[in-house]
């Protein structure tokens, strides 16, 4: 849908840019590909230069991963051309034990694929809507500068495909979600997943990346009511949550799905918020945050952090080193929501701890060791 | 996009128009249910042109949507709406491609299933052959806002309830017959949840005919923007209809998306 208006924007954007070169000349070197520069620029008269805009060298896939899974950190030292290709697809799946919901996904997963690109690479982002979708699906992702993050680029209806592309100018972790209208009932079932973009210096070494996005439900059943459940509108411009989660079911971060990790290793937490409505309180019991990225920000922004707040349509970066073994839970501190909504999740610390860190002395339970 | 193709297309002759009205001799072809008379009177529409109210005139629009077997008898008389035939500037590559061959449009229910996989000139071309006309959105949002005995349910909560649930149903495979749902007040069946429906003016709703106007449609489809201007915020249903079809060229061809008639 969208290829014959870029075509003519790039027409447009030709005979401009040729103006600006005549004009200024050394405007050209800021761009990495005339041809990018020109669909970028998107004006009639004229290319805006933008500054720190590297050169594009090769092209890669994006590799995608469902949560808690992050795709590798990226080790190139340059910025590349990548391919995101995504899918939405409307499902069934469990949303607990016994309830089941029909999902909008991207990626067939609730939340949506991670994406993981770095500061300057230029993003081919290919949005398909599987056949057998009911409803026209689009993107906005919060990294996107451009109108409507991609959302108008990017609507597609069931069966069809659309191409956008868009440099990764600002380093950070962004939310992304299906902005097609009416956009809250397309957040509200389950469409919005994260998307990194590393800055150019990349992000200190960790042993281990989880990927954990909170989010509400809004059901006609109470909490827990088996079958398949329907959304329920009124409920949700109440702002009043039957069910509120990790990664998209109660319980899909405890048992044996619970994350894992070795005392002493350091781990790092891209956490975000689809909403639609709540802001979460998000705390991990029994360790404290070393540092936290606020808001997803490019920096760390706070060290030692119980309880960050995550705005709805945010993020938030966390990173500890887990000194002690046992089992953390990851909660959203407005505690009934963990208690009786499904907010709480768990990661399960096996390896030797230290009891300067910490030893019961005296109790009901014992802690094993002295 | 493809919508000044499109524009550009309906100003043109169309060498494979079908000869109208020749299908109203088909007597199986023609949908048993027939037409209901629908008064005309006016309706609000989602997204307000700046007149508020809309008058719709008195209209007559098919008791069911098109079956199969309905456009099966539509092809068979004209070759040139084949799958095999069919140009590729009328229809994308997924028209009937869910029917057996290009005259086989399934055995015993099939045919009473409704056709989808149907791009909007096809459904253009349908209606004129049966003697009639596709619906203006106008037309269709006003017979579709009536419940079972109310004529305007567009504001009442349960109905607004029963019609999202039923959007947000997964699409059945194969669909159900036709003429599976209750008829609403006009006697109309298979307005919600049976599949989605072409209307002749499905991408105008919200261009005004000034330049800007396309761009408001735009945002008013995608982003939280979508609320502006909407005449009422709470009509999700309503939303996710007029979002539908702007993401729909006329070349496009759904599995949840068939049409019926109208008459002036």
């Amino acid at each position: 849908m969208t290829t014959s208006r870029s075509r003519r924007y790039a027409r447009r954007a030709a005979i401009g840019t040729t103006a600006v070169l005549l004009a200024t000349g050394a405007t050209a070197a800021v761009f990495w590909n005339t041809a990018a520069a020109r669909e970028l620029g998107a004006s009639a008269a004229a290319t805006l230069p933008v500054r720190d805009l590297p050169e594009v060298r090769g092209e890669e896939r994006a590799v995608l991963t469902a949560a808690p899974e992050v795709p590798p950190a990226i080790t190139r030292d340059y910025a590349t051309k990548v391919v995101v290709e995504l899918e939405a697809i409307e499902k069934t799946m469990r949303l607990a034990d016994g309830v089941e919901y029909r999902f909008w996904t991207f990626g067939g997963s609730v939340p949506g694929s991670f994406i993981r690109v770095r500061e300057g690479d230029q993003v081919e982002f290919r949005l398909k809507n599987h056949h057998t979708s009911t409803m026209p699906h689009n993107i906005d992702l919060h990294a996107v500068t451009g109108p409507g993050g991609g959302a108008h680029a990017s609507l597609t209806i069931p069966g069809g495909e659309s191409v956008f592309r868009f440099a990764a100018l600002n380093p950070g972790l962004y939310v992304y979600h299906c902005a097609t209208s009416p956009v809250p009932m397309h957040i509200a079932n389950g469409m919005y997943g994260l998307v990194l973009v590393e800055p150019r210096e990349g992000l200190p070494k960790v042993d281990r990346e989880y990927y954990v996005m909170q989010s509400e439900f809004y059901t006609k059943g109470a909490f827990g009511d088996s079958g398949l459940q329907a959304l329920d509108m009124e409920r949700a411009v109440d702002e009043r949550p039957t069910y509120v989660v990790f990664n998209g079911a109660v319980g899909a971060l405890t048992g044996e799905k619970a994350l894992q990790a070795k005392a002493g290793e350091t781990v790092r937490l891209y956490v975000g918020n689809a909403g639609p409505n709540l802001v979460s309180s998000f705390h991990v019991i029994g360790e404290v945050f070393d540092h936290v990225y606020g808001e997803g920000g490019s920096q760390v922004t706070q060290r030692n952090v119980a309880t960050t707040l995550i705005p709805a349509g945010g993020a938030a970066i966390v990173e500890y080193r887990a000194e002690q073994p046992g089992d953390l839970v990851l909660v959203d501190h407005a505690i009934f929501r963990a208690f009786n909504k499904g907010a709480l999740g768990m990661m399960h610390v096996e390896g030797a701890g230290n009891p300067k860190v910490f030893a019961q002395l005296k109790g009901m339970f014992t802690t094993g060791g002295e | 996009m493809y919508r000044p193709l499109a524009i550009l297309l309906l100003a043109l002759p169309l060498a494979a128009q079908a000869q109208p009205a020749a299908g109203a001799r088909h007597g199986r072809a023609v949908a048993a249910a027939g037409r209901a008379r629908i008064p005309g009177g006016s309706y609000l529409p989602l997204y307000d042109r700046g007149a508020g109210r809309v008058t719709v005139r008195p209209f007559a629009l098919d008791r069911v949507p098109v079956t199969r077997g309905d456009f099966l008898a539509f092809v068979t008389a004209n070759p040139e709406w084949r799958r095999d035939h069919v140009k590729p500037v009328l229809a994308d590559r997924g028209y009937l491609a869910d029917w057996p061959g290009a005259l086989d449009a399934g055995r015993g229910d099939d045919l009473r299933r409704p056709v989808v996989q149907v791009s909007w000139f096809a459904a253009r071309a349908y209606c004129a052959w049966r003697g009639g006309r596709l619906p203006t959105t106008d037309e269709w949002e006003l017979a579709a806002a009536a419940g079972r005995t109310a004529r305007d349910a567009s504001r009442d909560p349960a109905e607004q309830r029963r019609r999202l649930e039923l959007y947000g149903r997964p699409r059945p495979d194969p669909l159900p017959p036709v003429g599976g749902t209750p008829p609403n007040a006009y006697g109309v069946r298979d307005l919600h949840g049976v599949v989605w429906e072409w209307t002749r003016d499905f991408h105008s709703v919200l261009v005004a005919g000034d330049s800007r106007a396309t761009g408001a449609r735009d945002v008013a489809l995608t982003c939280a923007a979508g609320a502006v201007g909407a005449t009422d915020p709470r009509n999700y249903p309503a939303f996710l209809r007029y979002a539908l079809r702007g993401g729909l060229d006329a070349r496009a061809t759904l599995g949840s998306l068939g049409f019926r008639c109208a008459a002036s």
